[in-house]
């Protein structure tokens, strides 16, 4: 792969292929951010290092949403980040049709940004208040000018601005001037307007009121079966999560505890870490709280510059022997479920997994 | 009804020959005046807390439920803030009439408030067993070691772990859960009769919120407090409130037992809001969304705020404010403690 | 994006429609208010700002065309006639109105005329260490790593020397002290100020959402810089600038005061509140209208900034 991506030609045309529906179009290997703790004014010197991510791999599916979710701190924005090379990874691969992305710049680089694009957290700091609502979804042509010939750039701006469902009028009007919801329609439009295959989501419904949540989730989806759209959805919120989400990873502390279908995950988990977060999420029903158990975990997120040895989660787990203090365990299919036909077969970070059911079933 | 079950089972009220309730707001009314108008955050709200009783105040932003404890705590920002009318009775005082001395011996010591942002509530220049041992010190005229050992006291009761070795720590040497456990000490350390907690979860982690709500929960239980919860979670609201007064644009839409409201809804913008936020335990294909926005406080719609995002919105919703109404079963049995401000409250609890 | 039109109709369940959206109608009249346009209407109510504006514009419309004001000469001298004469406060506008000096000539000319002087120093440095400053702030600022360590620890050392003592030495060094050797001793050592200011305002801005929004459109370092993290960290140094430019004015007139600065035949304010100090036992007159303009130019400055500053405070709004 390295020699190919200095060929800026030869990468530009393995981009336009198609990706056929169900196949990996994004696969990420073994991905890694360390962000150095230094010392020191003018020559600074590493004297540690913050593993946000360590190690994180997983694929996209063309069509699909993949839900990302942990607590803060657990290093899935950071995720988003290196999926979006806004940050360079330390160690890893995102393979992107065969390209691994991380080591690419240049026009290469900008080629791919095309079809990989960003919906952001908060819709206050991710539109530029000096410009125009048309200024700032007209951008991306101005970047990409081969996307669209000028005189047709306003049309489509309106355009875009109608697709997710805002007066079109509203092209001259400043992002101040809009409601929080109206604003993350804005960062969708601006996301949409290279017409990518991958949308990055982090977090693109937490800032918003609880009405305009589904507004957004339910804008959301119909894009995606419009534009025919990858979603990677990173969230905390674990409700969001599997509504949107065709399969879901669940991460903790810069590693993946557990990944699999939603149904696989929600119903039938089989990491301690996952239970506990399952368990703890308020359900809107105070019927459910009488006959509900509740895993209460002990304790607090230990730092990312000191995490614990052999499994990270063994300092608040119930389940913790010696062997999780020496020996990390892998993200695969669990032996004791190896070979077997049930949702419990699915990819788990841990020694002693097992099935629990925690949510309530609906 | 789970109320008067869980009031029977705890201590009798402390202090005072005053019945009724700990806390009752009367037609509350709270306007900002701004560059652009007269903003009305809050028209006219009545509600209630009992001790050991536990008042969740649910709303969106701009719904006007923490300009109201704002206003019960004393702490709101005049001007631009006024009270042009209401009545806040504390043991049936009426706290809006009070001198400024007379309301800060309520305030800390009657009632104590925890805020959302533990962090920047905190003093980050002194430690956490000074910032605790302070109410004992200003209130109760404490020495300096007295007051650290009560601090300690005070820490091991929120089950910070190692208290006697963390109590000189600085805020920030804390997690985030941890310092919501600070603030909830910092709270309870006069004993208050009743606690206003501001989205006390909303910044912290599923696992940590889950600690926390507990604690509080535990705490409330054994102190007989009464608790006013303000949150727009309605997960949170379902697992430890006892009743619910819903927000919307300055006024209670909805006011129900908690397991009433869940199970039947009585106000058009209560069930819209259950049936907009995705379920963990379900798997729906799309979800039910308000349409619109939120209403602009500078321009409140005429009629009911909702009438523009309302489904049941008819002409009657578009010129005429509907009072909060009691409600009642389809044959005209009491339904004990539910109200709505709609006109078609019929139609939409029994519909 | 070909196939957008045929969903155009598509959205309408979950749309704030325009009847539904309460902030329509006044968008009509609003439209298009931009924060700078909010802070104009902010400004256009504030006396302070009116005050302090229309200040500025006599100063600069009087440094510009000071014939339009008297026409007496500032440099001739009527020792005769005129020798500290007191001023004749009824006279508005002639060259007696405010009285004469020491060599007879006229105060209120002297006034009119060492106008361009203060304002030519005020604006001049401004201007040099505005660019000059907000040009090192900004790369230090948005490229990080040893170039900020290398630009951060110079702008420390020039920070260090003290302001006037350091413009003065520099002075020492040329013989011919005109307005523009000046210019450059006090911008020589005052951009450091803007420097810190800019470097400041573009780290916060630089980890704003839109910023990383840009990068991941594929954006270039020129495009990034321009549109979206210059206008947005400049208020805070337009804020800084202004305020400075009474402080520069200020500057010069104590350089000159100290005879370091400009000198006769130089028309200047702070040579005349230098000359006026042997007098002023005798005639006050020629020390204190030197001094009200000075003050009240710095004033007009200051207040102008602080105006500025509260207009653009996102936290107020």
């Amino acid at each position: 792969m390295a020699d190919l991506s200095t060929n800026d030609e030869a990468v530009a045309a393995a981009l336009d292929a198609p990706v056929g529906r169900g196949e990996p179009i994004l696969q990420v290997r073994g991905l890694k951010k360390h962000f150095p703790l230094t010392q020191g004014i003018l020559f600074k010197k590493q004297v540690g290092a913050v593993k946000a991510v360590d190690g994180v791999s997983f694929d996209l599916y063309q069509g699909e949403t993949l839900g990302i979710v942990g607590e803060s701190g657990c290093g899935k924005s950071t995720v988003a980040k290196l999926l979006m090379n806004l940050e360079r990874a330390t160690a890893g691969e995102v393979f992107y049709k065969g390209q691994d992305i991380t080591k690419l710049s240049g026009r290469a680089l900008k080629a791919v940004r095309r079809n990989i694009q960003m919906v952001f957290q908060d819709p206050y700091t991710s539109l530029n208040p000096r410009m125009t609502v048309g200024d700032i979804i007209g951008e991306p042509f101005d970047i990409h000018p081969e996307v669209a010939p000028k005189g047709d750039r306003r049309r489509k701006v309106q355009e875009l601005l109608d697709v997710v469902g805002l007066n079109p009028e509203y092209i001259n009007r400043y992002p101040h001037q809009f409601s929080g919801g109206q604003r993350q329609r804005i960062g969708i439009a601006r996301g949409l307007a290279l017409n990518p295959e991958i949308i990055i989501c982090d977090e693109p419904v937490s800032a918003l009121d609880v009405s305009v949540q589904a507004q957004v989730i339910n804008l959301m989806e119909k894009l995606q079966d419009e534009f025919n759209l990858s979603y990677v959805f990173i969230a905390h919120d674990l409700s969001i999560v599997r509504h949107i989400s065709d399969r879901v990873g669940v991460m903790y502390l810069g590693k993946m505890a557990e990944i699999g279908t939603d149904e696989q995950i929600y119903e039938h988990p089989t990491h301690p870490y996952t239970q506990a977060l399952l368990s703890a999420v308020p359900v809107p029903d105070p019927e459910a709280r009488a006959h509900r158990e509740r895993i209460i975990l002990t304790g607090d997120v230990p730092s990312p510059a000191n995490p614990p040895s052999g499994c990270s989660f063994r300092t608040r787990c119930w389940k913790a022997q010696d062997k999780c203090a020496t020996e990390v365990p892998v993200l695969a299919v669990p032996q004791r479920f190896q070979g077997e036909d049930t949702p419990a077969a699915h990819f788990s970070a841990c020694h002693f997994a097992e099935e629990k059911q925690v949510v309530p079933a609906g | 009804m789970s109320i008067t079950d869980k009031t029977a089972a705890v201590p009798a009220p402390r202090g005072g020959d005053h019945t009724g309730p700990l806390l009752e707001v009367k037609d509350l009314h709270v306007e900002f005046h701004t560059r652009d108008g007269v903003a009305k955050a809050v028209n006219g709200v009545n509600y209630s807390v009992n001790a050991g009783e536990t008042l969740a105040v649910l709303g969106e932003s701009g719904s006007g439920k923490s300009v109201t404890a704002q206003a019960v705590m004393g702490i709101l920002d005049m001007p631009p803030g006024k009270i042009p009318q209401g009545e806040i009775l504390f043991r049936g005082e009426d706290m809006l009439k009070m001198s400024e001395e007379e309301r800060r011996k309520i305030r800390g010591r009657k009632i104590a408030m925890i805020f959302q942002d533990a962090l920047s509530s905190l003093n980050p220049v002194l430690n956490v067993g000074y910032q605790l041992g302070e109410m004992f010190r200003v209130h109760h005229g404490m020495s300096k070691k007295d007051a650290k050992v009560k601090a300690i006291e005070l820490m091991d009761k929120v089950k910070i772990p190692a208290a006697k070795a963390r109590v000189n720590d600085y805020p920030h040497q804390f997690s985030g859960g941890m310092r919501q456990r600070i603030m909830i000490a910092m709270a309870l350390a006069l004993e208050p009769d009743l606690i206003i907690a501001d989205e006390p979860t909303t910044a912290l982690d599923v696992t940590v919120q889950a600690q926390v709500m507990d604690l509080l929960a535990e705490l409330q239980q054994e102190y007989n407090m009464g608790l006013i919860l303000i949150t727009h979670d309605l997960g949170v609201v379902a697992d430890v409130a006892d009743k619910i007064a819903v927000m919307y644009a300055g006024r209670i839409v909805e006011q129900a037992p908690v397991h009433e409201l869940y199970k039947r809804p009585a106000h058009p913008y209560t069930r819209g809001l259950l049936d907009s936020i995705p379920r963990l335990d379900q798997k729906g294909q799309e979800l039910y969304a308000i349409k619109g926005l939120p209403p602009n406080l500078l321009k409140v719609p005429t009629g009911c705020a909702f009438n523009p995002r309302c489904p049941k919105a008819d002409d009657i919703c578009r010129t005429e404010i509907p009072a909060l109404v009691p409600v009642t079963e389809q044959d005209g049995a009491d339904l004990p403690g539910r109200k709505s401000a709609c006109h078609f409250w019929k139609e939409t609890i029994h519909g | 994006m070909p196939d957008v039109t045929k969903t155009a109709t598509a959205v309408e369940d979950a749309v704030a429609t325009p009847s539904v959206d309460a902030s329509a109608p006044a968008a009509k009249q609003e439209k298009a208010r931009s924060l700078w346009g909010d802070a104009w209407a902010d400004l256009r109510r504030n006396p302070y700002f009116i005050v302090s504006s229309i200040l500025i514009a006599l100063l600069l419309l009087v440094s510009a065309w000071p014939t339009l004001f008297t026409s007496a000469s500032p440099t001739a001298g009527d020792l005769v006639h005129h020798f500290l004469s007191k001023p004749e406060l009824s006279k508005v506008g002639s060259p007696e109105w405010l009285g004469y000096d020491q060599q007879g000539r006229s105060v209120y000319a002297r006034l009119i005329h060492g106008t361009r002087a203060s304002v030519t120093v005020g604006v001049a440095v401004t201007a040099i260490v505005t660019i000059l400053g907000g040009v090192l702030g900004m790369i230090a600022g948005y490229f990080g790593g040893w170039v900020d360590a290398l630009l951060s620890r110079l702008t420390d050392v020039f920070f260090g020397i003290p302001f006037l003592l350091g413009s003065m030495v520099v002075l020492q060094a040329f013989v011919e002290r005109t307005v523009w050797v000046v210019v450059f001793a006090l911008a020589f050592l005052g951009w450091t100020q803007i420097t810190r200011v800019m470097r400041g305002a573009v780290i916060t801005v630089k980890q704003a959402d839109y910023v990383h929004a840009a990068k991941a459109l594929g954006a270039g370092t020129v495009r990034i810089l321009f549109r979206h993290i210059l206008p947005n960290a400049m208020a805070p140094v337009i804020v800084v600038a202004t305020i400075a430019l009474g402080g520069y004015i200020s500057a010069e007139a104590t350089l000159s005061f100290l005879g370091l600065g400009l000198a006769a035949p130089t028309v200047s304010w702070g040579v005349d509140i230098s000359a006026g100090v042997a007098q002023i036992r005798v005639a006050p007159h020629v020390l204190l209208w030197p001094s009200i303009m000075l003050s009240l130019t710095v004033l007009a400055f200051i207040m102008l900034g602080e105006a500025v500053r509260n207009a653009l405070d996102p936290k107020l709004r």
